[in-house]
């Protein structure tokens, strides 16, 4: 016989994983009398981003979740960035796409891959010293290498596993029942060092977690150890191609302190600083490479 | 620029690198298209408007089992796509 659950009985589902999404507009700034205004969408795996470029400098962006189709989370992440300011689509001069989703932006006149776009966009957000870019994105992780223009020299990607990226981090962050912006704080809350799971698969290390938990290991000291493998993991993407000075981390991950310290202090070098949200870099990217390419349609 | 497809898991690192400024102007005819028995290769226009060659993108992820057959272990002493490439442009990590 089947039991009958009924709906008001079940515990409430907590999303310790959401992550602040976010709306800027650059209130010093009046696109109205700009000349060229340009779009990056980037469609990630888990998160959108849209930003607008005003004459070649950032106005403003919408950070979301990807939705569960490509076209809807371009459409939504423009949508809310241009409500914040008043703008419509038809006064903007050029939309580039980037992204895994970046040739389903239904409104997009290019797709430019999110590797090149990075790139840009750390160009822009870290200053032309920028030559090494780390991206941890939702559910790949990039290693780029880039020149004083934020072109790109060398590049190398792993998007088998989502070992090392955001989503793992989401995955933590709902199994230790702790909100994923503490997570990074709270892996430094330890007596001492910890060893890192030997397992950065998600899976696994879910599994590993969970048995640490029963061993005795407190909350912080398995978060901690999952960070120290995250960083361990990418530390190793990144000595293939080797680490040169104007390090610079985009992505959701470059917002935990607990790996990007932890990447640091394996690479021995600090990661360049920025006032713009590192999760945008790949559409800022994006919207550069149009106002570029608008400038060039322009001229000619 | 140095572009690496393949991955790392457990069991080690693939890489395939190709140095897209040696393809730019191959003259080879690039010849890695019809070398490799598995035809991973392709020709496309990159970010920055150049024709360079790739690894199709399902290859990037079982790039230890596509090459296998092409390994020493299956009798070549030279593997075709590096071999075709005569400009140089193509190695591989394992």
């Amino acid at each position: 016989m089947n039991a009958e659950v009924k709906a008001d009985t079940l515990p409430e589902k907590k999303e310790f994983w959401r992550w602040q999404e976010n709306v800027w507009i650059d209130e010093t700034k009046d696109w109205k009398t700009a000349k060229i205004i340009t779009c990056g969408i980037d469609v990630g795996s888990v998160s959108s981003q849209a930003v607008l470029v005003v004459d070649g400098e950032l106005y403003g962006f919408n950070s979301m979740r990807t939705g569960n189709n490509s076209p809807d989370s371009a459409k939504n992440a423009l949508q809310g960035v241009m409500d914040k300011c008043g703008m419509k689509l038809e006064d903007i001069h050029f939309v580039v796409g980037t992204g895994y989703g970046r040739v389903n932006v239904p409104f997009a006149h290019k797709a430019i891959t999110e590797i090149a776009c990075h790139a840009r966009g750390a160009n822009y957000m870290g200053g032309n010293g920028v030559r090494t870019i780390l991206d941890m994105g939702g559910q790949d992780c990039k290693a780029i290498h880039c020149d004083d223009k934020g072109k790109v020299t060398n590049f190398l990607m792993n998007d088998k596993c989502a070992a090392g990226t955001g989503r793992g981090m989401e995955v933590i962050s709902d199994l230790m029942q702790i909100p994923i912006a503490e997570l990074g704080p709270r892996s430094f809350d330890i007596d001492s060092d910890v060893e890192a799971v030997s397992s950065v698969c998600v899976v696994f290390a879910k599994s590993e977690a969970l048995g640490l938990l029963k061993a005795g290991y407190t909350k912080n000291k398995v978060i901690a150890a999952y960070c120290q493998a995250m960083a361990e993991r990418v530390v190793s993407l990144l000595e293939r191609i080797g680490v040169e000075e104007g390090f610079f981390i985009t992505g959701g991950i470059a917002k935990n302190p607990g790996v990007v310290k932890r990447i640091e202090k394996l690479l021995g070098i600090k990661a360049m600083d920025t006032k713009i949200d590192s999760q945008i870099a790949g559409a800022l990217g994006a919207a550069l490479f149009g106002y570029t390419l608008q400038s060039k349609k322009a001229a000619a | 620029m140095i572009a690496n497809y393949g991955y790392k898991d457990g069991s080690g690192e693939y890489y395939i690198s190709i140095d897209t400024d040696k393809c730019i102007s191959c003259s080879a005819g690039h010849a890695c298209l019809t070398a490799c028995p598995k035809s991973m290769f392709e020709t496309i226009t990159d970010d920055y408007d150049d024709e360079v060659t790739w690894v199709k993108k399902p290859n990037c992820r079982t790039l230890a089992y596509d090459c296998a057959d092409c390994k020493p272990s299956a009798g070549y002493t030279s593997l075709p796509c590096m071999t075709a490439c005569t400009p140089g442009a193509i190695k591989h990590s394992w």
